[in-house]
């Protein structure tokens, strides 16, 4: 509230950057911080590979909100621009990974990650 | 008879009258004659024969063809030599432009071009070797007409294709009008010589001679192709018209006597036209088999016997005398500027005779004899261009083409008729068996000359050599003459030591060789057939024709020849001086006297061990083996005085070991610590980094992500470093 008093308080008409309420990015921010961390947490430590996926698209979405709150800070529309971009190519990209899982799947008979290590080194 | 020399002399000096010192003459000046193109045959022919010889190989033509085609494709050429000197004027060379080879030029003077195009140089000299060599190169190519007979279908196609081969490079370099055409000839000759040597592939030892006979002719190369580059280095030419007249300018031309370089507005020659000479030596050591390049032409027998006959004996080795001859006077120009390139020439050439003569001495294989004997006598060649009697080296290479190829067809007739035998020991009393006469007696004449038998040929050429041995001054030049007055002795000793073994004795003896297959005691040796007899008769004729040609007779036909070339121009002759007596008189005449002696003793020791009292040879023989001391000379001579085993240790021996080291060290420095080391680095990065490529997704996602947060936390450092905000 206090960046609306502090507006309200003064005189001088406000700049478009300063209708921007800095909290709001932060907590946008934040809050990407941990879909990101939580998509990463969960990637490390599970081992089904469909819900690797969906990490991997939480740690996605992460990123995504982070950039529509950079774009907000700068009041910019290019941050949005790009979440769309990604968010399509995200969608082509879940089709493709979703058909090789179920390929992997018909092959061990398993979704665990941990059955597919022969291209190691020894 | 002994009056008959004197008189002689005096024509001889009076032939010579013009060419008295102070009055030198300068090398003239090569006319162009392009209507003389037909002269371009001398080459063609034989060309035509080797490709028509490859044809008939390729076809598989079971008759004489290929031998029929090259004795007409010789005779041809012989023709058109015998053409070409009839309208060749004494002392004026012609340039015949055939057509263009290498031409390259950017301007018009010296130094400014590299010519070497395909022109013949016809002087006395050049015209001179061609007679003898097309002349013999028929004869024998005749004679082997029968002799390869039995080769018929299989080698001979291949035999006449090489024969004609040799004979097209044989007149390139003779008849060039350029050091690069010589230099091609040079090399043809040596392949030519190659290939027949290695006549016989499927015999090992036919193989080792041909390759070494290469191999050794590749270090004599080298040598003769520094020489041409020195040449055109410090002349600028490469062609014999323009080098000599070059010369003209060095040579004590204008004023006899006075030395090169000393005169104001003399030009001065760089230090490296003083190497020219012992380059060209070294390929012409090579080529003629000299210390310490000879021990390929003894080996170089295994070949067919024609071959040895035309090839080593009577016209490739002579190459290397061919070659000093024609570029005598850059030779002359060393020994003017008190160098000693000649006198090492005529040192090495009276060596080797020495040498060759002792080793010949020992010798069972008549080829082999007769083969040291070349050797020898070549020597004497070289000793008669290193005592300036270019005229004797030339005479004698004419007189020793006759009668050494003479004696090579006689053995080869005997090897042919007794099935390989050429063991002196197991023949006897040949002259008895029946139609030998003729090969008894023409083998008898080529001894004699060989022997330098007064009277012969052979006496009046060697004797040329080692009479101006005692006349020219140089670095002990009497203590040569002296060596080769005792060679000559030795000569005559082991040319009748074959003789009265092979045909003397009272019973005819004759194990055959080892190309009979059956019971000895039935063998009966096989006659020479006509054609072989032909050859030898004609040859036998052309030895009587050369005591003519050289000393009675139709005049100084071959003084007059050399000494119209560039083998005595620009000298200031002095053939007879005179001043300088040996036992009391003109060397040129006692000379006849000392070594007709020498030789009539070397002859008689012959006649006594071998054919009157073989019974005193064979007891002193085994009194010579009786002791080790007394055992040592024998023994050495047999075996070469150890030449062979020497070269072996002195430079087969290094030469395998520094291979075999540098083998090791591109084994173990090059490929292993290099080559391998380098290789090895990558291997060790990725040994480090290996545990990362543990198979587990996560740990690749954790790695992953520290990196991540790794790169974060120092882009945070550097942004707080620079002052945060």
């Amino acid at each position: 509230m206090t960046h609306f008093t502090a507006l309200l308080a003064s005189n001088d008409p406000p700049t478009l950057a300063e209708l921007v309420n800095p909290r709001s990015i932060q907590i946008c921010l934040v809050f990407s911080a941990l879909l990101f961390v939580i998509g990463l947490f969960g990637f490390m430590t599970r081992r089904n590979m469909i819900v690797m996926f969906l990490c991997t698209e939480l740690m996605f979405q992460g990123v995504a909100l982070a950039m529509v709150a950079f774009g907000r800070m700068h009041l910019d529309v290019s941050g949005q621009v790009f979440v769309i971009f990604i968010l399509t190519v995200a969608a082509a990209e879940a089709a493709l990974a979703l058909g090789l899982v179920v390929l992997l799947y018909r092959r061990r008979a398993t979704l665990d990650v941990g059955a597919w290590s022969e291209l190691k080194e020894c | 008879m002994l009056g008959l020399p004197a008189t002689n002399l005096l024509a001889l000096k009076a032939a010579a009258g013009d060419e008295i010192p102070g009055a030198v003459t300068a090398i003239p000046e090569a006319a162009r004659d392009e209507n003389l193109a037909w002269a371009g045959l001398i080459l063609l022919l034989p060309a035509l024969s080797a490709i028509l010889c490859g044809l008939y190989a390729a076809l598989k033509v079971k008759n004489r063809l290929p031998g029929w085609t090259t004795v007409i494709a010789l005779a041809g050429s012989f023709v058109v030599v015998c053409f070409l000197y009839a309208q060749h004027e004494p002392g004026q060379p012609t340039v015949i432009h055939l057509f263009d080879w290498i031409n390259f030029f950017w301007g018009d003077g010296a130094f400014q071009s590299v010519r070497a195009n395909f022109a013949l140089y016809v002087d006395d000299l050049s015209i001179f070797w061609m007679l003898f060599v097309t002349g013999l190169g028929t004869c024998i190519a005749f004679y082997a007409t029968e002799y390869m007979d039995e080769d018929r279908g299989k080698g001979y196609s291949r035999f006449f294709g090489a024969m004609s081969i040799f004979l097209l490079a044989m007149c390139s370099l003779v008849l060039g009008d350029n050091l690069v055409m010589l230099y091609l000839g040079w090399e043809g000759v040596g392949l030519a010589s190659y290939l027949l040597i290695s006549y016989y592939y499927t015999r090992q030892s036919a193989i080792d001679a041909g390759k070494k006979a290469f191999i050794m002719n590749r270090i004599g190369d080298l040598g003769l192709a520094i020489g041409i580059w020195l040449i055109w280095y410090n002349f600028g030419t490469l062609e014999y018209d323009a080098l000599f007249q070059a010369l003209n300018a060095y040579l004590p031309v204008a004023d006899a006597g006075k030395l090169p370089g000393t005169e104001i507005g003399q030009p001065q020659l760089g230090w490296s036209a003083y190497l020219i000479p012992w380059f060209l030596m070294v390929g012409a050591f090579g080529k003629s088999a000299q210390f310490p390049l000879m021990t390929w032409l003894p080996d170089a027998m295994e070949g067919p016997t024609p071959v040895s006959a035309l090839i080593h004996a009577a016209t490739m080795v002579t190459a290397g005398i061919y070659l000093i001859a024609r570029t005598y006077p850059i030779f002359w120009l060393e020994m003017e500027a008190g160098g000693y390139a000649l006198a090492t020439v005529g040192w090495v050439g009276g060596f080797t005779a020495l040498l060759a003569a002792t080793i010949a001495l020992k010798q069972y294989d008549m080829k082999r004899v007769l083969a040291y004997s070349t050797l020898s006598q070549l020597g004497y060649m070289f000793m008669g261009l290193g005592v300036v009697q270019t005229f004797g080296a030339c005479f004698h290479v004419y007189t020793h083409a006759f009668f050494k190829a003479l004696l090579f067809l006689c053995s080869g007739a005997i090897m042919h008729g007794l099935a390989g035998q050429l063991d002196v020991r197991k023949i006897a009393g040949l002259r008895l068996a029946k139609g030998w006469k003729i090969v008894t007696w023409c083998m008898f004449i080529g001894g004699l000359w060989l022997a330098a038998f007064p009277f012969t040929a052979g006496f009046f050429s060697k004797d040329e050599i080692l009479a101006q041995a005692f006349v020219q001054k140089g670095p002990g030049f009497r203590a040569l003459g002296w060596i080769g007055i005792i060679t000559a002795g030795l000569t005559a000793y082991y040319t009748f030591r074959v003789w009265f073994r092979v045909f003397g004795g009272r019973t005819l003896h004759i194990e055959p060789g080892p190309e009979h297959h059956g019971d000895p005691s039935s063998f009966h040796p096989h006659p020479p057939g006509w054609r072989i007899k032909a050859v030898l008769i004609v040859l036998t004729i052309g030895c009587f024709a050369a005591i003519s040609t050289g000393y009675w007779g139709i005049g100084h036909w071959i003084k007059g020849m050399v000494t119209h070339s560039s083998a005595a121009w620009g000298l200031p002759l002095h053939w007879h001086e005179g001043d300088i007596p040996f036992f009391g008189g003109d060397p040129h005449f006692t000379m006849y006297f000392v070594s007709g002696t020498f030789g009539l003793i070397g002859l008689a020791i012959a006649a006594y061990f071998h054919l009157f009292n073989r019974k005193a040879a064979e007891r002193l023989d085994e009194r010579f083996k009786q002791h080790f001391i007394t055992n040592l000379l024998p023994r050495t001579l047999e075996k070469k005085w150890y030449l062979d085993e020497i070269y072996n240790a002195l430079v087969r021996i290094p030469t395998y070991l520094s291979a075999k080291f540098l083998y090791l060290f591109d084994r173990i420095v090059i490929d292993g610590i290099l080559v391998g080391g380098i290789a090895r680095i990558p291997v060790l990065v990725a040994r480090i980094f290996q545990p990362l490529q543990s198979g587990a997704l996560q740990g690749y996602a954790t790695t992953m992500a520290g990196g991540v947060a790794l790169i974060a936390v120092w882009m945070i450092w550097v942004f707080l470093q620079k002052g945060g905000g």
